[in-house]
């Protein structure tokens, strides 16, 4: 009696845990089969193309490594890649040091924070499009506000995109202004998340304001700067929108044609399929390599509350 | 541990400097954006333009397509914020709450799209649109951009959190699966489902690199292609330049100002911006 009862509460519970399971793949099924159509399987064919020598229209040519080997020997590509390293170099450590500062100044207990962390925001939430246009013209070698101020006040006056030597950092200028807002409030979130008993306990011990931020604040925070340095080092070594827009009309691109770029134009300008495929490939092992030695070193200078 | 007047006026002046730094080339946009191509290249420059020369906004849309960007604009936001919401929220609700075989493996293979830089499927993704031959149309800029491994990760770390207890009892009275998530998830989860539509109508409204690739037509363009093309046919006339910018970033940042709580909330939540 009590067997056959369990045995028909097990036979419904096990109809319920398949209506369970159907519904689950129910549910995931189109991000599933969407993600798998547009991403994974372009990843991996993206991979295949890097092989051959494709140009997007005729067939496709078993190539073998030569997309890469090739790659090394092209002054352009190998300029492309040091510009994407100094552009990254500039705004990664810039932006994110400036962050640091102001997220600290905005986690004392002053008014105004979401006022002040709103504003910094902005630049982070406008079109890169937009942002370009403007700072184009804030950096007019003639009437640009920047060299009439600098002029005014006696100054040089550099042509900044115009000028081949000043053209990336330019660019780059532009690039950590964009960008400073949004690591500002993910380090200011970190800021909040501290307990404030580690700062009595130090404050117990006479620590001061710079002893409680180098030894607290400091330590404490490296979680946070952790992430923002990996989240910083991915989405910098991909810049393109600047680029395009604010030096392609103005045959500065040699003088700061990143990686991105470079992938474009081989694959939409040249139509080179197979060699803008290896090189976004490079891109995608350069992200990887650099994540993984972060993963890595945190252990060194990481640490968690 | 209240600061001294003298530390919090140092603290002020730091961190206006920094709204400065911000707000100037904001508001050299709109200043430049109100005043004629003659007052624009003036040496010394006048700070706000002497008369209001509102006509740049209007010459906007008589020299380029500015509403037919505008509109597609709108259209695309849309719709990839609506499929977002729709697919990850179902998908979110699956990986966090019920219980299927394999459920780690594909929730694995759903955050691998996310460590793949968007310009390794660039190409092949281009070619199946061709292949669709939906280059051109609302299709390739809309559909690739509704399935998020990223919206679906921000979701289900938000149905994680909502307690057991409420899901128990309504399993009990005999409510469906679907009535759960839609009775019971869905409006607990306002705030999560308000921050995922603020990233996705933000990546929607200024992305640039995918609707280049797939439009040609001036009739499929977006706002930001269609800056960057008016940037070439009238490189010197800022004002005009200016005004297309105010114009396609303005609405963005006022529906942002407004919903910002939530998406600084997602942030912090999610700790990643789109």
């Amino acid at each position: 009696m009590t067997s056959a009862h369990a045995s028909v509460k097990k036979r419904r519970m096990s109809r319920l845990a398949m209506k369970e399971a159907l519904a689950g793949y129910l549910y995931i099924a189109p991000l599933v089969l969407g993600l798998s159509l547009f991403y994974i399987l372009p990843a991996l064919a993206s991979l295949y193309i890097s092989l051959t020598d494709w140009n997007g229209f005729t067939s496709m040519n078993w190539i073998g490594l030569d997309n890469y080997a090739n790659l090394f020997s092209d002054d352009r590509f190998v300029r492309s890649l040091r510009n994407t390293f100094v552009y990254t170099i500039i705004v990664v450590p810039i932006a994110i040091s400036i962050a640091t500062v102001l997220a600290v100044m905005l986690n004392q207990r002053i008014r105004g924070v979401t006022v002040y962390r709103l504003i910094y925001f902005l630049p982070v939430v406008t079109m890169p499009v937009a942002v370009a246009m403007i700072w184009k013209w804030l950096y007019h070698s003639e009437y640009g506000l920047i060299n009439q101020v600098l002029g005014a006040v006696g100054l040089p006056t550099p042509m900044w995109l115009l000028d081949q030597r000043f053209t990336l950092l330019s660019i780059a200028l532009v690039g950590i202004w964009s960008v400073f807002g949004n690591y500002t409030v993910i380090l200011l979130a970190g800021l909040q998340s501290i307990s404030s008993t580690y700062y009595e306990a130090a404050e117990l011990d006479g620590a001061g304001t710079i002893r409680k931020f180098f030894h607290v604040t400091l330590p404490l925070l490296t979680p946070s700067l952790f992430f923002v340095l990996v989240i910083s080092l991915i989405n910098t070594l991909q810049v393109f929108d600047l680029v395009f827009m604010m030096a392609r009309d103005s045959n500065m691109i040699e003088a700061s044609r990143t990686l991105v770029y470079s992938v474009w134009e081989n694959a939409f300008q040249f139509t080179r399929m197979g060699y803008a495929s290896a090189q976004a490939w490079i891109l995608f092992i350069l992200i990887m390599i650099i994540t993984i030695i972060q993963m890595i070193g945190q252990k060194k200078w990481v640490h968690y509350q | 541990m209240a600061l001294s007047p003298m530390r919090k006026i140092i603290l002020h002046a730091v961190l206006i400097l920094g709204v400065a730094v911000v707000a100037t080339p904001f508001f050299w946009m709109i200043s430049t954006s109100l005043k004629t191509f003659v007052e624009s290249i003036r040496v010394p420059p006048t700070l706000w333009p002497e008369t209001l020369n509102w006509g740049n906004y209007a010459e906007v849309f008589r020299s380029m397509n500015f509403g037919v960007y505008y509109k597609n604009t709108i259209i695309v936001t849309v719709a990839k914020t609506v499929g977002q919401l729709m697919l990850c929220s179902l998908a979110a609700y699956a990986f966090a709450r019920l219980k299927f075989p394999l459920k780690n493996f594909l929730f694995l293979m759903v955050l691998s799209v996310l460590m793949v830089p968007s310009q390794v499927v660039l190409i092949p993704k281009f070619a199946l649109m061709r292949a669709f031959d939906w280059i051109n149309t609302y299709w390739a800029i809309i559909v690739p951009g509704v399935f998020s491994a990223f919206g679906t990760f921000l979701l289900r770390q938000f149905f994680l959190t909502i307690p057991g207890e409420l899901e128990e009892a309504a399993k009990i009275d005999g409510c469906s699966i679907f009535r759960i998530f839609w009775n019971i998830f869905l409006p607990l989860s306002g705030p999560a489902l308000v921050s995922l539509s603020i990233f996705t109508i933000l990546a929607s409204w200024n992305d640039f690199l995918w609707p280049l690739v797939v439009t040609t037509t001036d009739d499929m363009r977006l706002l930001s292609i269609g800056i960057a093309s008016f940037q070439g046919e009238y490189r010197t006339n800022y004002p005009l330049l200016m005004a297309a910018s105010v114009m396609a970033t303005l609405p963005i940042l006022l529906v942002f100002v407004v919903l910002q709580r939530y998406f600084i909330e997602g942030i912090t939540l999610s700790g990643i911006k789109a």
